[in-house]
């Protein structure tokens, strides 16, 4: 298509340009977005709560309004016209322009909020000053660059869901997993840790911040010191949160990846999901499909999600023993027990899943082999200054690369070039984890439906983890894969109806030496004896 | 060593290929004039709609190729020389062979009307015909309207493709519903309600006449059978396909409608072999016709010569027929057969959505009550099943009664089989 220029116009194609309702929307939208740039320049508003509430109501009516617009004369079903036209979706210069725009946000949001207003004597001041008396409404404390930045958060799951949901309303999957998404964003990660910061108004209570939801190691920070004393110091209702920390990871997530496949999480709970599948939807086709990139994710998700393990047990490590009434576990009982833990799961795997793992268990052998070279290290040198192995200069690194440049900066800054999901696909130690599960230990799949695939890619396009789809439906093999999310969009887009996701028996879910249904049974057979 | 050479790099021609250097290392030379690299044809409309762009199109990543060890050569093939065993392009450069296939694929039907050779009337089938549109109606300031001629799947792509750039269509249609020589009453019915409720000004049981040009020799409007004169800037011909072997018509390999092929989809000439859409069936498989432009089919074809060629000689012999297609909103899949007009064995059943979006139709045989095929409008059902379902020559009132068994639907989506049983049950008791 590279011969025909179909852009000379200066008026744009009819289907980019925006309707009535939709310039309408986007001045009501950029009003209310203004009032937070103004208060980020310092104008004082005199009415905080009234101008706030005025910029909220504004952003979510605009996204609202924008999204009726958009769809409200078009019948449900599949609505991506003119994607790869416009200028925010295909890499065009307002993609670019967010692009930026984004990622200054966050460099200033991790490494600057004082120009945000944030101030630590006296009252805060510009966009941080603007959101006091809302964080005072729910917590009862002034707000932080942090309460700014949920609240954003929020705003934007539940704006871009609504849209989502209209774009989608004739998939019921999409519509219950975005109720499901917009509902634990508002309740888990928002409202709850804000409401529960108001008990530790009493002297008993020293719980820290705690979105129920964020499980280790995507909140790599769940284990510091400073929230495990304060778990412990909160008496049963402080210990309860931090069983249930520890129980979210070892074993309420593996039942059920077990039954649902890393969806339940990935597309239906989490909040860096909720947004990609939210605000993201735009940028979903970004994602980079080539066998390449597949190759770097592999390698790149799985050594963070060694670093991971890595430095939360470091910094475990680094506290236990200095109080024996506090801690029970001492140092070495702690390390050995990650050791013998790790190694059980490993010979686990390689016991019973090897058929499944075929050539990648070099690289499970290589990922477990640095696991317990580091623990070895750990012990050997705690306390010395080996960089490597300094608990301390480990979790400021993993904080700053992984935490804030690789899930902020890059993850969601760069949306609009790289697509959604870079974080999940790339940096998530999370969705690392989960991914081992749902390709060794779960009943999740997609389904090809027989001979029907005609190869048209719009599958493999649409897939925001850059999955391939299409490789798999062409060859009428299920797809069980460790980086799908669930979100269901390559079944939704299937002109052919050939792709379902599901959960059924284990057995035969791999199924690499399928045929295509629809030719007579020798040549099937043949076929077979040939893989 | 042997050398394979492959006229066409469609799915027919490009599945040759794969099996052939899946099962053996001779040397393959694929050849196309239309693009370097394969790519979905059925995907071009998304290219022109924006869903997607023409890379996506493509398969396999561009280094495939050379990691498989086929060449890919661009040209285009006047003659093939069965004497010599050799091919001559139109630079009048030459390849020899030892084994050819031809899978040349389609070209879209041209009936003889006046102006069909006129600036802005084309067809929809190449990469060169999707460029040609985004000349010929780009936007709606180019093209004010346009026409499309002949209700089959293509003209509803067309018309679904035009209208996400607000082009006004007007669609004549021969029949008296929607591709009403293919869907039984109801069924087309449903389909055309459908492409009407999307503003489609669609023409029933109306034909083109005759095409009028202006001065600078571009399509003015065009004349329909009832005499009514369309103003227009483009006519998109998707009155079907027919095989594109004009280039084989002076050489000595056998041609009817197509390039005339045995069961083991050999030509008159050994060593020569025709697959997909360009291929005749001298004895066609059951039901089917000598002619088939399916996607499926060329792939099957494409599996079963490259067996034939590395040694495994294999008739083609394809199963329960199967075919799919999308009408703007509704999804549409097809297992064994339902014919338009029934045969004298042949009883539907239909269910119908109250919405109007939803339909089912099976075709069960009046005497025995086996099943013999399903029609179905926004409901996905699974292949394998029903696959077996007819092979096996299930009952009606079971297959009917364990439909759910056979649901491709995704999670959540509400379910109308308990209303397609009562609807059965409840025309049972009529009869």
């Amino acid at each position: 298509m590279n011969t025909v220029q179909r852009n000379m116009s200066l008026s744009g194609e009819p289907p980019v340009a925006l309707n009535f309702i939709q310039k309408l929307s986007v001045i009501i939208g950029m009003f209310g977005l203004g009032i937070l740039t103004l208060a980020i320049f310092n104008v004082n508003f005199p009415n905080k709560t009234l101008w706030l509430s005025i910029s909220l109501t504004s952003m979510i009516f605009g996204v609202s309004l924008f999204s009726y617009g958009a769809y409200q004369h078009k019948h449900s079903g599949i609505k991506n016209d003119a994607v790869w036209f416009k200028s925010i979706s295909s890499r065009g210069f307002l993609a670019w322009l967010l692009g930026i725009i984004l990622t200054g946000f966050y460099i200033v949001l991790y490494f600057y909020p004082q120009f945000l207003g944030l101030r630590s004597e006296g009252g805060n001041v510009g966009l941080i000053g603007l959101f006091d008396p809302l964080s005072e409404l729910l917590s009862g404390n002034p707000a932080s660059q942090w309460f700014v930045y949920g609240t954003l958060y929020t705003i934007a799951i539940l704006a871009f869901g609504i849209k989502f949901l209209w774009k989608y309303r004739h998939n019921r999957y999409e519509v219950l997993r975005t109720c499901s998404v917009m509902f634990f964003q508002l309740a888990f990660a928002f409202i709850i840790p804000e409401l529960m910061a108001r008990l530790n108004n009493s002297e008993a209570y020293n719980i820290p911040y705690y979105d129920l939801k964020n499980i280790w190691p995507l909140s790599y920070y769940n284990f510091d010191q400073y929230r495990v004393d304060g778990f412990i110091s909160s008496g049963d209702i402080g210990i309860a949160l931090l069983l249930f920390g520890i129980a979210s990871i070892l074993v309420i997530t593996p039942i059920l990846t077990y039954f649902y496949g890393k969806r339940w999480y990935c597309s239906w709970v989490c909040g860096c999901g909720g947004l990609a599948e939210t605000s993201g939807d735009a940028f979903r086709q970004l994602s980079d499909k080539s066998l390449k990139a597949w190759k770097i994710e592999r390698w790149l998700v799985h050594t963070v999600l060694v670093f991971s393990v890595l430095m939360t047990v470091a910094v475990v490590h680094s506290y236990l023993n200095y109080d024996a009434s506090k801690y029970w576990l001492n140092k070495d009982v702690f390390l050995l027990s990650v050791a013998v833990f790790l190694s059980a799961l490993f010979a686990v795997i390689w016991i019973f899943k090897k058929d499944e793992l075929q050539k990648d268990a070099r690289y499970g052998a290589i990922g477990f082999i640095s696991m317990i070279i580091g623990l070895i290290g750990i012990h050997y040198f705690s306390g010395s200054n080996i960089f490597i192995f300094n608990p301390e200069t480990l979790r400021k690194t993993y904080s700053f690369l992984i935490g804030s440049i690789f899930s902020g900066v890059i993850g969601t800054g760069f949306y609009p070039i790289l697509g959604s999901r870079v974080w999940c696909r790339f940096g998530c130690p999370m969705a690392a984890i989960l991914g081992l599960q749902q390709r060794l230990f779960s009943k999740f799949r997609i389904t090809t439906n027989g001979g029907q695939c005609i190869s048209c890619g719009n599958c493999s396009t649409y897939c925001e983890m850059g999955i391939d789809v299409r490789a798999y439906a062409q060859k009428g093999e299920n797809i069980v894969r460790a980086s799908c999310v669930g979100c269901g969009i390559c079944s939704a887009v299937c002109p052919r109806g050939v792709l379902k996701l599901e959960n059924k028996t284990p057995k035969g879910r791999i199924n690499s030496d399928a045929v295509l249904l629809g030719n007579d049974v020798d040549l099937l057979d043949l076929i077979k004896q040939n893989k | 060593m042997k050398h394979i050479a492959i006229i066409g790099n469609g799915i027919a021609g490009i599945t040759t290929a794969r099996h052939i250097r899946k099962l053996s290392d001779y040397k393959i030379t694929v050849i196309s004039a239309e693009s370097k690299y394969f790519f979905s044809r059925t995907a071009l409309m998304y290219v022109y709609m924006g869903h997607m762009k023409f890379e996506h199109t493509q398969p396999y990543e561009n280094w495939f190729w050379e990691k498989n060890n086929i060449d890919l050569k661009e040209g285009f093939v006047t003659t093939i020389n069965t004497a010599e065993k050799k091919l001559i392009f139109a630079d009048e450069s030459t390849l020899t062979y030892d084994d050819l296939i031809i899978a040349t694929g389609s070209k879209p039907n041209k009936f003889g009307w006046p102006g069909q050779d006129l600036e802005g009337v084309q067809g929809l089938y190449s990469k060169q015909d999707l460029e040609l549109l985004e000349v010929n109606a780009p936007n709606n300031k180019v093209c004010k309207r346009a026409v499309i001629v002949g209700g089959g799947l293509i003209g509803v792509e067309l018309a679904e493709m035009l209208h996400t750039r607000k082009i006004p269509v007007t669609f004549l249609v021969r029949d008296k519903d929607f591709w009403g020589s293919v869907l039984p009453t109801g069924d087309a019915n449903l389909i055309s309600r459908h492409v009407k409720s999307h503003h489609v000004d669609l023409r029933l049981e109306t034909e083109l006449k005759e095409i009028i040009g202006d001065e600078n020799g571009r399509v003015k409007s065009v004349i329909t059978s009832s005499g009514e004169e369309i103003l227009c800037d483009m006519v998109g011909l998707t009155a079907g396909v027919s095989p594109a072997i004009d280039f084989i018509k002076n050489s000595e390999i056998d041609t009817g409608k197509g390039v005339k092929v045995n069961k083991y989809l050999e030509t008159n000439i050994p060593n020569i072999y025709a697959i997909g859409d360009c291929a005749e069936q001298l004895e066609p498989t059951g039901l089917r016709k000598p002619v088939e432009a399916v996607w499926y089919t060329g792939r099957m074809m494409g599996e079963v010569v490259a067996q034939t060629i590395c040694g495994n000689k294999t008739a083609y012999n394809p199963g329960i027929w199967f075919n799919s297609a999308k009408f703007f909103d509704i999804e549409y899949q097809t297992y064994g057969w339902v014919w338009a007009k029934p045969k004298e064995y042949e009883a539907h059943f239909s269910w119908e959505h109250p919405n109007g979006e939803k339909r089912i139709t099976f075709a069960y045989h009046k005497t025995t009550n086996a099943i013999l095929g399903v029609n179905t409008f926004g409901i996905r059902l699974d292949h394998q099943t029903f696959d077996k379902w007819i092979s096996e020559e299930k009952n009606i009132d079971f297959v009917v009664s364990n439909l759910e068994e056979a649901n491709f639907d995704p999670e959540f989506f509400r379910s109308h089989f308990k209303a397609i049983k009562k609807a059965f049950q409840h025309q049972l008791q009529l009869a």
